[in-house]
């Protein structure tokens, strides 16, 4: 017996409620499923903060979206995809806005916008401080009323099923009852999200464990710049919870143990008082791009200029000069966390922060319309690399994309599944039946095994901190490599001691340890043979970045066993602006005077400040 | 020696257990643990088989509700220092038919959400075509809703709420703000097919105000606010009726 459907979108957050939404609206006919391992709205989209990017006001452009991104992107990004990109993004935005997303709003009632690291002009859309919660809910909340959607709540995918040349659905293991089905379709979506949980540090929620990109792998599909970890400079010590860059984009700036803006010596761009009208600069500073933030705070703490504390060393992220009320209004959200969690008022002290592992650039190689090198299985949002992000993503990209790329999968997707009606079912059932044995056999009866899943989980975690971190080198990423090795033969033997088959959260945590050190091996490869630095990845050993040999796109493919990677590469595409050198700070200021069009002049919305 | 503290957890498989028991574990007092991260050191390091819900742990997803010595709580949000040196007893949310351990069920809660239409009602040929950009919305309107759309469906307020004890088809504070979320909406135009739903005798009338639902929210949503408002604009469309029955197109 199987579940059959049209299309079976695999992950329940913000690019697969928009790619059901997608299908739902232009092809009324299909039914979908939607399976996801959590209820949609505690999907991870649910965790941004800061804001969603899309050109709208009169003094922005096209062209300068693409050149911010290509630019972030340290050229790594495949420019016919930002092009497609920042174009869709306006109308993707305009759409959340007419399903109601809350955006917050400029007094004459049009959509208020804010700066953003390493973008020119304020593009930033934005819901207070909790933007993807908002977006989150209300793209779930609309999905809710197109009847073709089958929500498959708390279904743990497990398994891509592929016959024929083609991807023909998914197993999936329902958690009420500890039973693994098969959910036949035409066409799969994945759309699961990233990976922050390969690291020990993380603003990650614990759900994000790379289960697509695991799968996808697993079936031959190649992973794309898996190499590229985005550290978001401003994370809280100890949880590792996110505090956005929203904070830095309204005014809030970094200073080390001496109160001293110390970015300002690591290509940065030189600091303007936080009084001046112009402060804060866009694309310099505090509003740099996130690699090179995350970069000058391991720079500063090797010049002693950290602040060491209990749970590793700090700066201070001062909001105080924006004073209580733009604090509540702005970001509101910031406070609380801060308060919570910190035991800091960010009106009255400054709030402690370490870079923290944020964000996946890498992931499934897919086209511009989130299809694979596998027939019938598309991809998008933080699971994809289109690529959009390449080496570095800017902060409220990839809200956007999610949007974006949400859209364009549901639609190829749907019109794939429709000219490939027939499936081979009873191929189908019997590789369900297998996956069925397996979980069986090498979980839940699994007796014997020794090895504990927290404690592997864990020394995954630290391998990967040591060896895959914000610098890098061949021994370091070597010794993590190998390491991986181990654990990955050491999971054989695991304990599991739950037998229940009802709702065994044992059960997938292990599965989830299993598809985490595939991704773990494979971004451990990719970053040993990209010997080069480049956006996030930096290669002590080869601090500089090489056009030469490296303006390509990683690929790791599965190797012939559980440890071996296979790495191949494919060109960067690039349209129309060839890689320069990447600045920050200097050229910034040197840009500064179109974009400082002064209020009220035809050049479009007035910048005036927001009220909620 | 260090300091430790304990918890007594709420125990059922169904498989294995006829009715629920509790369990005693001892964990490190840490100041700066909450709840959640108490028990993902039993489940990791004591006893893998506790099961639970939890993602996000910084109070945004709404995954990881729970009693905490009775009283409705975000686990991720509850501090053990507030709780040491006492025992902390931990159980599912109240009123939830319970699946395992601290997991319960909350396929109604989602048909409920579902029932009060939570989505954007444009009438016929009113619909704005994506060419012409966002809708205008003041701030001020924005502010008319914008509490009630900070709900993060924690289903705490559920387990808090008297009417919902006594009666699980009672719509219950999260749906009603919800459908009152979309009602306050300056760009919705749906207001009187949800309020068949909210104004059923399912809904609000239930309601004793007795306001457990807002004094438990996480998110200073108010739901005992929106069910007020809910009632009060209810009976304004009842007397309307009554008063212009031939005005019933409003």
């Amino acid at each position: 017996m199987s579940l059959k459907h049209d299309i079976v979108i695999v992950g329940g957050g913000g690019a697969g409620l928009r790619a059901a939404i997608a299908i739902a609206e232009t092809n009324p006919s299909l039914s979908i499923a939607l399976v996801s391992k959590v209820y949609p709205m505690r999907s991870h989209t649910v965790a941004a903060e800061g804001g969603a990017a899309a050109v709208i006001r009169d003094d922005d452009s096209f062209d300068n979206h693409f050149r911010d991104t290509v630019g972030g992107s340290d050229w790594l990004a495949d420019q016919d995809a930002v092009e497609l990109f920042v174009n869709a993004a306006p109308r993707e935005m305009t759409q959340l806005e007419h399903w109601g997303c809350p955006w917050s709003r400029n007094p004459d009632g049009t959509v208020a916008t804010r700066p953003f690291g390493g973008m020119k002009i304020e593009r930033t859309w934005f819901a207070a401080d909790k933007t993807g919660f908002h977006m989150l809910h209300a793209l779930y909340q609309t999905s809710l009323q197109y009847k073709p959607v089958t929500a498959y709540n708390e279904w743990f995918a497990t398994r891509l099923l592929v016959e024929n040349g083609r991807c023909q659905g998914v197993t999936a293991l329902e958690l009420r009852t500890g039973k693994v089905e098969t959910v036949l379709a035409g066409a799969v979506i994945m759309c699961t999200g990233g990976a922050g949980k390969l690291f020990p540090f993380t603003t990650n929620g614990s759900i994000k464990t790379g289960d697509g990109m695991a799968m996808s792998y697993r079936a031959g599909v190649a992973l794309k710049d898996m190499e590229f970890i985005q550290y978001h400079p401003t994370g809280l010590p100890g949880t590792g919870i996110l505090i956005t860059e929203a904070a830095r984009g309204e005014g809030g700036v970094l200073v080390n143990n001496k109160g001293y803006r110390y970015l300002q010596d690591y290509e940065l761009g030189t600091p303007l008082e936080v009084s001046d009208p112009n402060h804060p600069v866009k694309k310099a500073m505090e509003l740099g791009p996130r690699d090179r933030l995350s970069q000058a705070f391991i720079k500063e703490r090797d010049r002693g200029g950290t602040i060491p504390g209990p749970h590793g060393h700090v700066v201070h992220l001062d909001v105080r000069h924006l004073g209580e009320k733009k604090i509540d209004k702005k970001i509101p959200f910031v406070r609380e966390l801060a308060k919570n969690y910190a035991g800091i008022d960010p009106v009255h002290a400054p709030i402690p922060v370490r870079p923290v592992v944020h964000y996946c650039m890498g992931g499934i190689d897919t086209l511009n319309d989130g299809s694979t090198s596998l027939p019938g299985l598309y991809a998008a949002g933080e699971v994809a690399c289109v690529s959009i992000n390449g080496a570095n993503r800017l902060g409220s990209n990839s809200l956007t994309e999610l949007l974006v790329f949400g859209a364009l999968a549901g639609e190829a997707a749907a019109e794939f599944a429709t000219a490939h009606g027939e499936l081979d079912v009873s191929a189908l059932e019997r590789q369900g039946a297998d996956e069925q044995a397996r979980i069986a056999r090498d979980f839940i009866n699994k007796h014997g095994g020794t090895e504990r899943i927290a404690a592997l989980r864990r020394e995954m975690n630290e391998t990967m901190e040591n060896g895959a971190g914000i610098y890098r080198t061949h021994a370091k990423l070597q010794a993590t490599r190998d390491k991986l090795g181990e654990l990955r033969e050491r999971f054989a033997n695991i304990v599991i001691e739950d037998r229940s088959l009802t709702f065994n959260t044992e059960l997938t945590s292990a599965l989830e340890l299993d598809f985490m050190l595939d991704l773990a091996l494979a971004l451990a490869h990719s970053a040993l043979a990209r010997t080069e630095s480049r956006g996030s990845h930096q290669r002590t050993d080869y601090p500089e970045r090489d056009d030469e040999r490296f303006l390509s796109h990683s690929l790791a493919y599965r190797g012939h066993d559980d440890t071996a990677v296979r790495i191949d590469y494919k060109d960067v595409v690039i349209t129309k602006w060839p890689p320069e050198k990447r600045v920050y700070g200097q050229q910034s200021s040197a840009e500064k005077s179109p974009e400082q069009t002064p209020p009220g002049s035809p050049a479009g919305n007035p910048p005036v400040d927001p009220q909620s | 020696m260090a300091q430790t503290m304990q918890l007594e957890i709420f125990r059922y498989r169904p498989e294995q257990e006829n009715e629920p028991t509790f369990q005693t574990y001892e964990v490190p007092f840490d100041e700066e643990w909450v709840v959640l991260d108490a028990i993902n050191y039993i489940k990791d390091e004591i006893d893998g088989t506790l099961s639970y819900r939890w993602s996000c742990r910084m109070g945004v997803c709404g995954s990881c509700g729970m009693m905490v010595n009775g009283v409705p709580k975000l686990s991720c949000s509850a501090f053990l220092r507030d709780y040491y040196p006492g025992t902390i007893r931990v159980e599912p949310l109240d009123g939830f038919p319970v699946e395992r351990d601290l997991v319960f069920e909350m396929e109604g809660f989602v048909n409920k959400l579902t029932s009060v239409s939570p989505w954007i009602v444009r009438k016929e040929g009113e619909k704005k075509p994506l060419e012409e950009g966002p809708y205008k919305q003041s701030p001020g309107e924005l502010s008319d809703y914008k509490h009630y759309s900070m709900c993060i469906n924690c289903m705490l307020c559920y387990a808090a709420c008297p009417v919902f004890a006594l009666d699980n088809d009672f719509l219950g504070p999260a749906a009603i703000a919800l459908g009152q979320r979309y009602n306050m909406d300056s760009r919705d135009q749906g207001r009187d097919q949800r309020q068949e739903v909210i104004a059923a005798h399912k809904g609000i009338w239930k309601c004793t105000f007795v306001g457990e639902c807002s004094a438990v929210c996480p998110k200073d949503v108010d739901p005992a606010g929106a069910i007020q408002r809910a009632k009060v604009s209810s009976t304004a469309d009842y007397f309307l009726e009554l008063l212009m029955p031939w005005n019933k197109s409003r």
